[in-house]
């Protein structure tokens, strides 16, 4: 229900932050150098001359027709390069999720079935370091003994410049499939398993105390009692009784998770020098871009947002507790 | 207090965070007599010398030498006093506003609450990373501008934590009969409850002190934190990105020390938590 307020509550704080900022965008496209004519040219131009909540409002209906303007030093619409490189983003954010679950999942439910065990411990003691680690400090240190030193994964970018795949979706890894470059797709997985297990460390932890902390909440259960009671085996209980409750709350943490990895790729983006939205942005920061810093952060709320709605809608499906309530 | 500490000393890891943050706070505060060097000494002579340990490594640089011949041990050392800076002053702003807007939104509720909470969520509904940068870019790099974003994008989570925990003190039966008594807003707000709400608060913030750091070492990496010859651990990576093949040992020794200090907060507060507000755990 509060998701349109808070969108727009969200174009008028950065709005009003980028344009209440101190410095002129006209100067800092002109330079310093350039006279008072020029600047005030640009400055109609751009519409900066009109009085702000004007501003706001043309800003707006632009956003509402698709124009989320142009870069500062590109002069490409904003909404075509946000195109051109969201789905590096989104290829990466996958793969990180993937490992993340798979991985995740699994420690959680092993360290909650052989709880105070050994493997408990360490695998919990990870969580939490993991949870603790600078993901820029892991990817050096990933490409320092993969890339460096064993040689067997690349050190950055999407793939190799021997390889040319056609642009079906954008995602390299699907796009070679389409073509049957076989070799191409397998450039391409390892130039992404290095900064996908480095982007998926913190989201990993995370999953990994929440299965385990699910899991032994709901192995305490009556249900659960009385599966064993009836003479389940202990797979069955596991697998059948006690999983699909306990990953309940599973599921909506890696869909809000999932939301923040297109924040969280900004820094291994800038490690691993990849193309997607995360350096992009970073790189308008360096050359205070502002149309780019402004709409980009923009449309990433609206990914971000309209994946929380959508993890909530989901679980309303999937819980018919919600659902009722 | 006897009894918290008997508790707390239950925790294993908690006791190493504890140790880890004891040791980081010695660090900063005995910069001067630990560090062999001082953090800024250029000698072009020495620069990019090994560690100790290995071939080439000298004994009067411990953890080896940057490419402006300055002693890493020495920079990381003098680099906790940076760190735990940028915490205390984070997690300070970041809990003051958080603690008002918090603590009005659950006294007063009705509108004033929605209002503040709508805030928060339009806050909330940008990733916290993406919001710290897009405030450095306007203020312009330098570490007190991280630390002014770092600050501001923790509000919205302090706001939450304190409205939670005031909302559920609010309506028990010490503060009604401190209304009754005559007692004040303020005084309500402050003195009866704010006490009462302050296990959750205390929480946050040993847990948020290790998102600070974090989150400045990370603005730092991407050249919008502390500026050279800072010595602060997230520059110190960034400047070593050339030097990963022929100087491994100037990306080691910053990132190991971002991850013990981040580490020891985490640890120390999964602690707290256990013995403050033991509901909490494992959510």
């Amino acid at each position: 229900m509060w998701t349109v307020p808070t969108l727009f509550g969200v174009t008028l704080m950065v709005f009003s932050m980028v344009h209440l900022s101190p410095g002129d965008p006209a100067v800092a496209i002109l330079g310093d150098k350039a006279n008072a004519q020029s600047v005030k040219e640009l400055r109609a131009q751009m519409g900066l001359d009109k009085p702000l909540y004007t501003q706001y409002f043309i800003y707006m209906s632009n956003i509402s027709k698709g124009d989320f303007g142009k870069s500062a030093t590109s002069y490409e619409p904003v909404l075509d390069e946000f195109l051109d490189r969201f789905p590096a983003t989104i290829e990466l954010a996958s793969l990180a999720m993937i490992i993340a679950t798979i991985l995740g999942v699994t420690a959680g439910i092993i360290s909650a079935i052989k709880r105070y065990s050994i493997f408990d411990y360490t695998s919990m003691f990870a969580a939490l370091a993991g949870v603790s680690m600078p993901v820029f400090w892991l990817g050096l240190i990933l490409i320092y003994f993969f890339s460096v030193k064993l040689g067997v994964l690349p050190v950055s970018g999407r793939l190799g410049y021997e390889f040319d795949i056609e642009h079906i979706t954008g995602l390299y890894l699907v796009d070679s499939l389409l073509v049957k470059d076989y070799e191409a797709f397998w450039d391409a997985l390892k130039h992404l398993i290095l900064p996908a297990v480095a982007l998926g460390t913190i989201p990993m932890a995370i999953i990994a105390r929440m299965t385990r902390s699910s899991m032994i909440e709901v192995m305490k259960e009556e249900y659960i009692k009385t599966a064993r009671a009836k003479g389940c085996s202990r797979f069955q209980v596991v697998a059948i009784h006690a999983l699909r409750n306990a990953l309940m709350p599973v599921v909506t943490i890696i869909g809000l998770m999932f939301g923040s990895l297109f924040a969280g790729s900004i820094l291994t983006e800038t490690t691993f020098s990849w193309p997607g939205i995360g350096k992009w942005l970073v790189n308008a920061v360096y050359q205070r871009d502002f149309p780019v810093i402004q709409s980009a952060t923009l449309i990433i709320a609206t990914v971000f947002i309209a994946i929380n709605l959508i993890v909530d809608l989901l679980y309303a499906v999937i819980n018919p507790k919600i659902r009722l309530s | 207090m006897r009894e918290f500490i008997r508790q707390y000393k239950k925790n294993k890891s908690a006791v190493v965070g504890f140790f880890i943050v004891l040791i980081l706070l010695t660090m900063a505060i005995f910069a001067p007599f630990i560090a062999s060097h001082l953090p800024a000494d250029q000698n072009l002579a020495d620069r990019l010398i090994p560690p100790m340990w290995e071939e080439g490594g000298v004994v009067s640089h411990f953890l080896g030498t940057d490419d402006f011949g300055r002693d890493l041990f020495s920079r990381i050392i003098y680099g906790a006093r940076i760190s735990l800076m940028v915490g205390a002053v984070s997690v300070g702003m970041s809990l003051s506003f958080g603690l008002v807007m918090g603590l009005v939104a659950a006294f007063y509720g009705g509108k004033v609450d929605l209002f503040i909470m709508r805030i928060v969520d339009i806050m909330l509904a940008i990733p916290a990373i993406l919001l710290a940068i897009v405030i450095v870019s306007i203020l312009g790099p330098s570490l007190i501008n991280a630390m002014i974003a770092i600050g501001i994008v923790g509000i919205p989570t302090y706001a939450r934590v304190v409205r939670a925990s005031v909302l559920a003190e609010r309506e028990k039966e010490y503060v009604i009969a401190s209304r009754i008594n005559g007692s004040s807003n303020l005084r309500l707000m402050f003195k009866v409850i704010l006490p009462n709400a302050a296990s959750p608060i205390i929480v946050q913030s040993t847990m948020g002190f290790a998102s600070a750091v974090l989150e400045s070492a990370g603005l730092s990496f991407l050249g919008l934190g502390a500026q050279p010859p800072t010595p602060e651990w997230g520059a110190m990576l960034s400047d070593s990105l050339q030097f990963i093949m022929t100087a491994p040992w100037m990306i080691f020794y910053p990132g190991l020390a971002i991850f013990f200090t981040v580490l020891g907060f985490n640890l120390m507060g999964d602690g707290l938590m256990d013995v403050l507000d033991p509901k909490l755990k494992d959510k």
